[in-house]
C-alpha cells in the first residue's frame, strides 16, 4: 500500500509538472498575441500581423503539448485516485465540468481558426478569435484553480454518512474561496511572465545576431511592458496572502518559514538556514526581525503559529475525530439512532484527522497513544524541501523583476539596442520563469501533505485499488512518452525560432 | 422545480447528449485518423485529409473531455470505478490520444518523409485505438466488470486486469471502430474532391458493410447469449443512495427488457442500421450520406444507453453493487448547479461551433495544401 501511494504520487507529480511546462506559456503568449494583433488592427502596420503569426506559430507548437498532457490530468483522477474521486467528486467535479463548458470549449474551438482563419475572416473577426482563445485559456486556469484552491482550503462542503462522501453545500463559498482567488491571480501572472520572457529572450537573441531587427525590437518592447506588469502582480499579489486562511495552509506556511515554535508577534523571518525535522529546529539560521509577522499576518500584533503547536492541536483533533469515526462505524452496522448520528455530527469536523490513522492501523477506534502521536507528528509537511524550494522560487522571481525593470526602462529610453549586456541577460533568463513556476507548484502541493484535501482526506487513502506494479509500468510509460514528445516539441520549437519570421514568406 | 429523481434522469440524458456529441464530432476525427493511411495514398492526399479535420478536431475533442468531466461531476463513483478498474485500457487510449494534438500540429512542420511517415502511423493509432477502447468500454458496461465496494466505499477489483478483456468487449470495440471509420469516410466524402473523394467513397461502402455485420452480430449476442442485469429491489430513488443497498438479478437476454417494455426504443437500433444502409446507397450525395452516418452513430449510442438503463456500470462479481442512475449520482445540489451551467453554456457552444464550421466550409483541395505551405496543417 505504501509503495502504491508513493508511486501514484510520483506519477501525478511528474505528469502535473510536465503539463505545467506548457500551460504558463499558453496563458501568457495568448495575451501577447492579442496585444500584437490589436496593434495591427489599430495601426494597420503589417509587421504586427507578422509578429502575431510568427509568435502564433510557436504558440501552436507549445499548445499541442499542453492539450496532450492536460488530458492526462483529467484521466488520472479516475485512473489513479479513485477513492479521491468518489470521496470529493461531488464538489471537485463541478468546477472541472464548468471549466469544460465555459473555457476549454472556447479555447479549443477557436484555436484552429486562429491558425487557418487569416484569409477567411475580417481583421476584426480574427482579432476576436485570438481574444477568445486567450480568454478561454485564462478562464480555464480560473476553474482549475478553484478546484485546486478547494483542495487547499475546502469550504462549502459537508460529509454525508449515507453516501460516505463529501457533498457540496455552498457553490458561492467554493467560487469565492479566498485561497482560490489569490492562487488564480498568482498563477496567471506567472503565466504572463513566462510568455513575456519567452518573447523577450528570443527577440534579444535576434537583436544580438542582428537579424529581423524591426520585428525583434517591437516584440521586445511589448514583452518588456507586459512582463513588468506580470511580475509585479505575481510578486505583490503572491499567494502567500492565502496562507493565513485554513489550518493546513497555516501548517504549510510554518513549514516554508521553518517556524518550529510560535514566536511572540511580530515573528522574525528566517532568511536562510538548515532545517532539521527530527530535532525540530533550524541550524545556522539568519533571521530578519519582525519580517515574518508582517508578511504573513499583515500586522504587528498577530502571532504566527509554529509547527510544534500545530502538531499538538492536530493530536487533539485526531482524538476527537476517532469519536466521529466510531459513530460512523456504528451507523454502517445499522445503528442509525439519533444519538449516534448526533455524535457523528458533533465531531464530524475532525473525521478527516481520524482518517490519518488509517496509515498506522487498520482499526482506527482502537488506535494506541503511540499511533496517534505518530500520525500527529506526520500531520505537517516536511520542512526542508519546502524551505529551500520556496526561497529559490522567490529569488527567481526577484531576478525576473530586475530583468523586467531594466528592460522596460531601456524600452522607455529607447536604448536597449545599445545594451548588449541587457540583451544577453534577457536571453539567458529564458529558463527562469519555468523554474519559478515548477517550484511554485511543488510548494503548493507538497506543502499540503499529508492531505489531498486539507483536513478531510489523507493522501494515503486517496488512491485507486491498483497494484504497485501496474502503476510502476504506467509511470515508466509516461516518462518515455513525455520525453519523446517533449524532444519532438523542443526540436520544432528551436528550429522554428531559429528560422525566425522569415518562415512566414516561405511557400 | 424538479425532484432529485428527475434530476438524476436529466443527468443521464445530458451525459447521453455529451456522448452523442463526442461520437458525432470527434467520432469522425477518430475515424479520419484511422483512415489516414488507407484513403490517403501519397503525402499530398494525406495533407488534404489532415486539413479536413486539422482546424476543428481540437474543439471536437472537448466533447470527450467534457463528457468525462460531466461523469466525474454527476456520477463520481462511476468515474472512479470505470477509470480505475479499466486502468490498462484507459491508459492505452490516453497514450494513443497524445498522438493527435502533436500529430496534427507537428506532422507537416518538417518536410522529411520519415518524420511525416512516423506521424501518419501515430495519427492512425491515435484514431483507431481510442475508437476501439471506447467501444470496448461500452461492451464492458454490458457484460459488467468485476468489482465490489468495502465498508469505506473503496472499490475492490475482483480478479486481474485481463479478466476484463472479454470476447464481447472486443466485438464492441470493433463495432465502434467500423462505425467511426464509416462516419469519418462520410466526412471526407463531404470535404474532399477528386481522387481522395473516390477513395473515401470506397472506404465508406466497405466500413458501412462491416459495421452492419458487426452491429447485427453484437445484437444477436446480447439477445441470445449475454447475461443482462435487472434491478429487483432498490430504496427510495428520490433520496441520496449508496450503490450497495439494492438487489440485482442476472439473466440471459435481460438487456432486452426495456425494448419489450417500451417498444418505441426499437427506433434506436433501427437508426443504427438504416443510417448505415443509406450511406452505402447514397455516397454520391455527400451531405446526405454524412447525415445518414450521423443518424447511425446516434442510434448506436442510444441503443447501448436504452439497453443498459438504469445501469451505468454493472458488477459481474457482486451484482448488488452495480452502479445505476439512481444510486451513483452526485448530490441534488451539485446536479442542479450543473443543469444550470449546461443550460447556459451548451447552446452557446453549439452556436459558436456552428459559426466556426461555417467559416471553414467548402472542400480542401490538393492545390490548396500545395499552394499554402504556411497556413495549413
Amino acid at each position: 500500500m505504501d509503495t502504491l501511494v508513493e508511486i501514484s504520487r510520483m506519477q501525478f507529480a511528474f505528469t502535473a509538472l510536465v503539463h505545467f511546462v506548457f500551460v504558463p506559456l499558453t496563458l501568457g503568449l495568448s495575451f501577447l498575441l492579442v496585444i500584437m494583433e490589436t496593434v495591427y488592427v489599430i495601426t494597420g502596420n503589417e509587421i504586427y500581423r507578422s509578429m502575431t503569426q510568427f509568435w502564433g506559430k510557436l504558440f501552436g507548437i507549445n499548445f499541442a503539448m499542453g492539450v496532450a498532457t492536460g488530458l492526462t490530468m483529467e484521466f488520472q483522477f479516475g485512473t489513479n485516485w479513485a477513492y479521491y474521486s468518489h470521496y470529493v467528486g461531488d464538489i471537485f467535479g463541478v468546477p472541472l465540468a464548468i471549466e469544460g463548458m465555459m473555457a476549454f470549449f472556447l479555447e479549443s474551438t477557436f484555436v484552429g481558426l486562429f491558425f487557418v482563419g487569416w484569409k477567411r475572416l475580417t481583421k476584426y473577426q480574427h482579432l476576436l478569435v485570438t481574444f477568445l482563445v486567450a480568454l478561454g485559456s485564462n478562464m480555464s486556469a480560473l476553474w482549475i484553480l478553484i478546484a485546486n484552491g478547494w483542495m487547499q482550503n475546502p469550504v462549502g462542503a459537508a460529509f454525508n454518512a449515507e453516501t460516505m462522501r463529501m457533498e457540496l453545500t455552498s457553490f458561492s463559498d467554493l467560487l469565492f474561496n479566498p485561497v482560490a482567488q489569490s492562487k488564480f491571480v498568482h498563477t496567471v501572472s506567472a503565466g504572463y511572465v513566462t510568455g513575456s520572457v519567452f518573447v523577450l529572450a528570443i527577440s534579444a537573441w535576434y537583436l544580438l545576431k542582428g537579424r529581423h531587427i524591426e520585428f525583434a525590437k517591437r516584440s521586445f518592447a511589448i514583452a518588456a511592458g507586459f512582463g513588468l506588469a506580470g511580475i509585479a502582480s505575481a510578486i505583490v499579489l503572491g499567494d502567500e496572502s492565502g496562507y493565513t486562511i485554513g489550518d493546513v495552509q497555516k501548517a504549510k506556511m510554518a513549514a516554508i518559514e521553518a517556524e518550529w515554535e510560535t514566536q511572540p508577534a511580530p515573528a522574525s523571518f528566517t532568511l536562510i538556514g538548515l532545517p532539521d525535522q527530527d530535532a525540530m529546529q533550524t541550524r545556522y539560521a539568519i533571521q530578519v526581525p519582525y519580517a515574518l509577522g508582517l508578511i504573513a499576518t499583515r500586522s504587528i500584533d498577530k502571532p504566527v503559529e509554529g509547527l510544534k503547536e500545530i502538531i499538538t492541536h492536530n493530536e487533539a483533533r485526531i482524538k476527537d475525530g476517532i469519536i466521529a469515526y466510531g459513530a460512523l462505524q456504528q451507523m454502517h452496522k445499522g445503528q442509525k439512532d439519533a444519538a449516534t448520528i448526533g455524535l457523528l455530527k458533533a465531531h464530524e469536523e475532525n473525521l478527516g484527522y481520524a482518517l490519518l490513522l488509517r496509515k498506522y492501523t487498520p482499526n482506527v477506534v482502537d488506535a494506541t497513544d503511540a499511533q496517534i502521536h505518530e500520525a500527529a507528528m506526520h500531520s505537517v509537511p516536511r520542512v526542508a524541501p519546502l524551505f529551500f524550494t520556496f526561497r529559490i522560487m522567490v529569488a527567481t522571481g526577484f531576478m525576473l523583476l530586475l530583468l523586467f525593470v531594466l528592460s522596460a526602462w531601456a524600452v522607455y529610453k529607447n536604448n536597449f539596442m545599445d545594451k548588449p549586456w541587457l540583451l544577453k541577460m534577457a536571453m539567458w533568463s529564458l529558463p527562469l520563469p519555468w523554474i519559478a513556476a515548477e517550484l511554485g507548484w511543488f510548494v503548493a502541493e507538497y506543502g499540503r501533505q499529508p492531505w489531498t484535501i486539507s483536513g478531510i482526506l489523507p493522501t494515503w487513502l486517496s488512491t485507486s485499488s491498483l497494484t504497485a506494479g501496474s502503476v510502476t509500468a504506467s509511470f515508466i510509460a509516461f516518462v518515455l512518452f513525455y520525453s519523446a514528445l517533449s524532444i519532438a516539441e523542443m526540436y520544432l520549437m528551436i528550429k522554428y525560432a531559429r528560422k525566425g519570421p522569415a518562415l512566414l514568406n516561405a511557400h | 422545480m424538479f425532484d432529485y429523481e428527475t434530476l438524476k434522469l436529466i443527468w443521464w440524458a445530458l451525459v447521453g447528449v455529451l456522448l452523442i456529441g463526442f461520437a458525432l464530432t470527434d467520432g469522425f476525427d477518430l475515424g479520419v485518423g484511422a483512415l489516414l493511411r488507407i484513403v490517403g495514398k501519397n503525402d499530398d492526399e494525406r495533407r488534404v485529409i489532415i486539413n479536413c479535420v486539422g482546424p476543428t478536431w481540437d474543439g471536437n475533442q472537448v466533447w470527450l473531455i467534457l463528457g468525462a468531466g460531466a461523469v466525474f461531476a454527476a456520477w463520481p463513483v462511476v468515474y472512479a470505478v470505470s477509470f480505475s478498474v479499466l486502468y490498462p485500457a484507459m491508459l492505452a487510449a490516453l497514450f494513443a490520444l497524445f498522438f493527435r494534438p502533436t500529430g496534427f500540429e507537428y506532422r507537416s512542420k518538417l518536410t522529411s518523409l520519415q518524420w511525416r511517415g512516423f506521424w501518419d502511423w501515430a495519427l492512425t493509432a491515435g484514431g483507431a485505438l481510442p475508437a476501439i477502447v471506447f467501444g470496448a468500454a461500452f461492451g464492458l458496461m454490458l457484460t459488467g466488470i468485476p468489482f465490489h465496494f468495502d465498508a469505506e466505499m473503496r472499490v475492490v477489483m475482483d480478479g486481474g486486469i485481463l479478466d476484463t478483456l472479454s470476447p464481447f468487449a472486443i466485438l464492441a470495440g470493433l463495432v465502434s471502430l467500423a462505425m467511426l471509420m464509416m462516419h469519418g469516410a462520410a466526412f471526407l466524402n463531404v470535404k474532399t474532391r477528386a481522387a481522395v473523394q473516390t477513395q473515401a467513397r470506397q472506404a465508406l461502402r466497405f466500413t458501412a458493410i462491416a459495421f452492419i455485420v458487426l452491429f447485427a452480430l453484437a445484437g444477436y449476442w446480447v439477445i441470445y447469449h449475454l447475461q443482462g442485469y435487472h434491478v429487483a429491489t432498490i430504496g427510495n430513488m428520490n433520496a441520496g443512495l449508496a450503490p450497495t443497498d439494492k438487489h440485482v438479478v442476472m439473466a440471459v437476454g435481460a438487456w432486452m427488457q426495456n425494448f419489450y417494455d417500451m417498444p418505441w426504443m426499437w427506433i434506436a437500433p433501427a437508426m443504427g442500421f438504416v443510417g448505415a444502409l443509406a450511406a452505402i446507397v447514397l455516397p454520391a450525395l455527400p451531405v446526405t450520406a454524412f447525415l445518414a452516418t450521423g443518424i447511425s452513430v446516434t442510434g448506436v449510442v442510444l441503443t447501448a444507453g436504452f439497453a443498459l438503463f438504469p445501469f451505468m456500470l454493472p458488477s459481474s462479481s457482486m451484482a448488488d453493487h452495480s452502479l445505476t442512475v439512481w444510486d451513483s449520482s452526485s448530490s441534488e445540489h451539485s446536479l442542479w448547479l450543473m443543469v444550470i451551467a449546461a443550460v447556459i453554456f451548451v447552446p452557446l457552444i453549439l452556436a459558436y461551433t456552428t459559426w466556426v464550421y461555417r467559416v471553414l466550409r467548402g472542400p480542401v483541395l490538393v492545390e490548396d495544401v500545395r499552394r499554402d505551405e504556411y497556413g495549413m496543417y
